[in-house]
């Protein structure tokens, strides 16, 4: 640095040093210890989204990179400002998204001293970040930086938190920008695994009933195309998790789509009934494997993960590699041999005709019935965020997905309010695409303060809400497992959602008859000058089917309601 | 840390053992709180736990002694070398370290006793570091199973206290800790 330089505060040596790893967009919300940070970013290149509660911000961050691939990046003040993060963050973790998280702290000679809007933010997010920092030098704030952008995308990318106390945002930094990293801990990129690649090669060539099973890793590793070489020249059925959607084109004909409580049933039939079963990138979780005694039984099982820690956490594995799913599958795919799968295909597809994902029109507006014709009016080329609950489950059956980054939803944490802020978050990082929020009337309470935001920036993306004025997931395992005995999922008192929307100065559409919906969601989807919210009336008491009973097996698919009382689950949630 | 007491039938159906572990770490702050959640995560009783600098000051060693069952043990390995802050965690067998711990033993020997207690100390290579009217302090080095039978010989006398450094160890010829 020259003498005739200005000094750099470390607010404005932190601004820069995010301008250098590309951020376009921090989504944040001032306060008093966060000043000096907002300072600088008025001088600043990065457009800063002010949101209108801090749950907003990491929603937006998760959503902006789930969409473009590219870390988000959450400012936010210390105390309460910091706490609000905290279910964002552990959406973010669970689900392994690339997320910066920014929190303004109390000044160092004051941490620990109950000091106003102090808060312990580092100590209360330790479970639930993949690396965390509090800066105590104003020197340290370049290679913090940097070592951040590094861990949160790299490996199996998660959230990285920066506490930064108000001196040293204040406190000049003389560092250099592109300080050198000090992660003597951090693992380098492992080397292609070929003998687990060999192994897995040649249990994958002695099956004739093989299926893949493909997760969010996939999706991440930008896998697909790797993965369509490899089901093709197998000719091996795929099917994918909740958060796999798009890695795999769920329109291919060797798709039998997502698997799981609430996935098809011939996803599951084929569960019950292959001789091997390759998970590329998923974690044999509890939503797709309640039982792990009864899961796919007498399967071979292969695993590819780039997290050493998920092989053998909840299965262990025949044959598997650890590592980038795109590398591994791209060597793979020269090592497998074309299979006779005609009987195994013929089979699924034998499953496909009789159980098909169904719903009817007649008997008030049904909730799959709006889904389904967003799906066929949009030609599925949008970008699709939901909530979590019932709608989020339908949509997942009836939207499906062909590209990657265009389906984004919690899995993990199953994070109610996660939708429509995650939308915004897309929005931004892909202005050229359409986004289309598919949210319930619960979660959507939790964070619609966000419509200002998407007014204020007239963001073109679409909130459809699927209002059953119920917490509908809850009242429907309430209704099969509790004796229908309803406790807290009464949402008597909703807002006219029109007329909300209306008051925020967005476009509102309402539907409340099946036959409005192919006309209303054509004339929102044409309307282009802001963000226009769709409020569905659906008929409040619905189930979605198929399911598989928490703590159960694929063996034990139900496809529709039974007439006898069912036991209450054992397995979580 | 609390002193683990389980029965052998529990014992039995848990098959819980203790495990040596040793973990290198960059000597950063916080990493010990990390290492700690991952163990009390999995539901598993830190027995003991030495941190010390390591040769190069930039790192630090830590050895925990824990109970908990085989499956889970590697389970936590697995998440504790996730730890961006941590370089290596090893699971140690017996045979291939040496292993000692450190302890100081205050007894209430009076003169009547102190003969039969210097016999002990003498058999065990302790020594005594602290003489009064009623009691003494003996210092005591050698592996964990020596310590303990020291210990159980001398309870007859009446321990006042007891403070033991917990379990260090170190791998034996060109492994590495």
């Amino acid at each position: 640095m020259s003498g005739t330089e200005k000094t750099r505060t470390g607010a404005e040596a932190l601004v820069q040093c995010l301008e250098n790893h590309g951020v376009e967009y921090i989504f944040g919300l001032s306060g008093g210890a966060a000043i000096p940070i907002f300072d600088a970013l008025v001088d600043s290149k990065i457009k800063l989204i002010l949101v209108r509660h801090e749950q907003g911000a990491t929603h937006m961050a998760d959503g902006y990179a789930r969409a473009t691939g590219r870390p988000g990046v959450v400012l936010v003040t210390s105390g309460p400002g910091a706490t609000n993060t905290v279910t964002g963050i552990m959406t973010a973790k669970m689900d392994s998204v690339p997320m910066i998280v920014l929190t303004g702290q109390t000044p160092t000679f004051v941490l620990g001293k109950d000091a106003f809007q102090e808060a312990d933010i580092l100590g209360i997010t330790l479970p639930i970040v993949k690396h965390s920092y509090l800066v105590k030098q104003s020197n340290d704030i370049p290679r913090i930086v940097n070592e951040a952008f590094h861990i949160t995308n790299t490996g199996r990318p998660g959230p990285v938190l920066i506490d930064l106390p108000k001196d040293i945002t204040s406190g000049v930094c003389t560092a250099a920008l592109d300080s050198p990293m000090d992660l003597p801990g951090y693992p380098e990129e492992a080397k292609l695994d070929q003998a687990g690649i060999l192994k897995m090669a040649e249990l994958l060539n002695q099956s004739q009933r093989p299926l893949l099973l493909i997760g969010h890793g996939a999706v991440i590793a930008r896998a697909g195309k790797a993965v369509v070489k490899l089901a093709e020249k197998l000719n091996s059925p795929v099917t994918n998790t909740l958060l796999g959607k798009g890695a795999f084109p769920e329109t291919h004909c060797l798709s039998v789509g997502m698997l799981g409580m609430h996935g098809t049933a011939y996803a599951n039939k084929a569960l019950t009934r292959c001789d091997l079963i390759f998970s590329i990138g998923s974690r044999w979780d509890d939503r797709i494997n309640g039982d792990t005694k009864k899961f796919c039984v007498g399967a071979k099982r292969l695993h590819v993960d780039i997290d050493p820690a998920e092989i053998g956490k909840i299965l262990s594995p025949d044959a598997y590699a650890i590592g980038d799913a795109r590398k591994i599958i791209e060597e793979l795919v020269k090592h497998v041999k074309p299979l006779d799968t005609k009987d195994w295909i013929k089979e699924l597809n034998g499953y496909k005709k009789k159980y098909p994902l169904k719903y009817k029109k007649q008997g008030g507006l049904k909730a799959q019935h709006v889904i389904d014709e967003m799906y066929k009016v949009t030609k599925g080329k949008v970008i699709v965020t939901t909530d979590v609950g019932q709608h989020q489950m339908w949509a997942a059956q009836f939207f499906l997905i062909d590209e990657p980054d265009t389906w984004l939803t919690s899995g993990g944490a199953g994070t109610m309010g996660y939708g429509f802020p995650a939308a915004i978050g897309a929005q931004f990082g892909c202005p050229d695409k359409t986004v289309v929020a598919i949210v319930g009337d619960g979660g959507f309470q939790m964070t619609l303060s966000e419509l200002a935001t998407a007014v204020i920036h007239k963001l073109h993306l679409k909130v459809l809400i699927i209002d059953n004025k119920y917490l509908g997931m809850v009242r429907q395992w309430q209704e099969l497992f509790f004796d229908n005995r309803l406790s807290g999922v009464d949402l008597k008192g909703n807002p006219d959602f029109v007329k909300l929307a209306e008051a925020y100065g967005a476009k509102a559409f309402r539907i409340k008859r099946s036959a409005d919906v192919r006309k209303v969601l054509t004339k929102a989807m044409e309307y282009n000058d802001g963000p226009c919210v769709i409020h569905a009336e659906v008929i409040k008491e619905d189930n979605v089917f198929p399911m598989i009973p928490a703590g159960k097996s694929a063996y034990d698919m139900i496809i529709e309601k039974p007439k006898k009382r069912m036991e209450k689950p054992t397995g979580s949630t | 840390m609390e002193k683990v007491q389980t029965s052998a039938t529990e014992q039995k159906l848990t098959r819980r053992e203790m495990h040596t572990i040793s973990v290198f770490v960059a000597n950063k702050p916080g990493v010990l709180v990390r290492i700690a959640l991952v163990f009390a995560r999995r539901g598993f009783n830190v027995d003991s736990l030495v941190v010390s600098p390591a040769l190069d000051g930039h790192y630090s060693r830590m050895t925990i002694t824990a109970l908990g069952d085989r499956e889970t043990l590697i389970q936590i390995i697995k998440q504790v070398g996730k730890l961006v802050d941590v370089i290596r965690v090893t699971e140690h067998i017996e045979q291939a370290v040496v292993e000692k711990e450190f302890a100081l033993i205050k007894v209430a020997a009076d003169a009547a006793k102190r003969a039969e207690v210097m016999l002990l100390v003498d058999h065990f290579k302790a020594q005594t570091v602290d003489f009064t009217e009623d009691s003494l302090i003996i210092q005591v080095t050698g592996n964990t199973e020596k310590l303990d039978s020291f210990i159980s010989l001398l309870e007859k006398y009446g321990i006042i206290e007891i403070v033991r450094t917990g379990k260090v160890l170190m791998a034996r010829g060109k492994e590495k800790t």
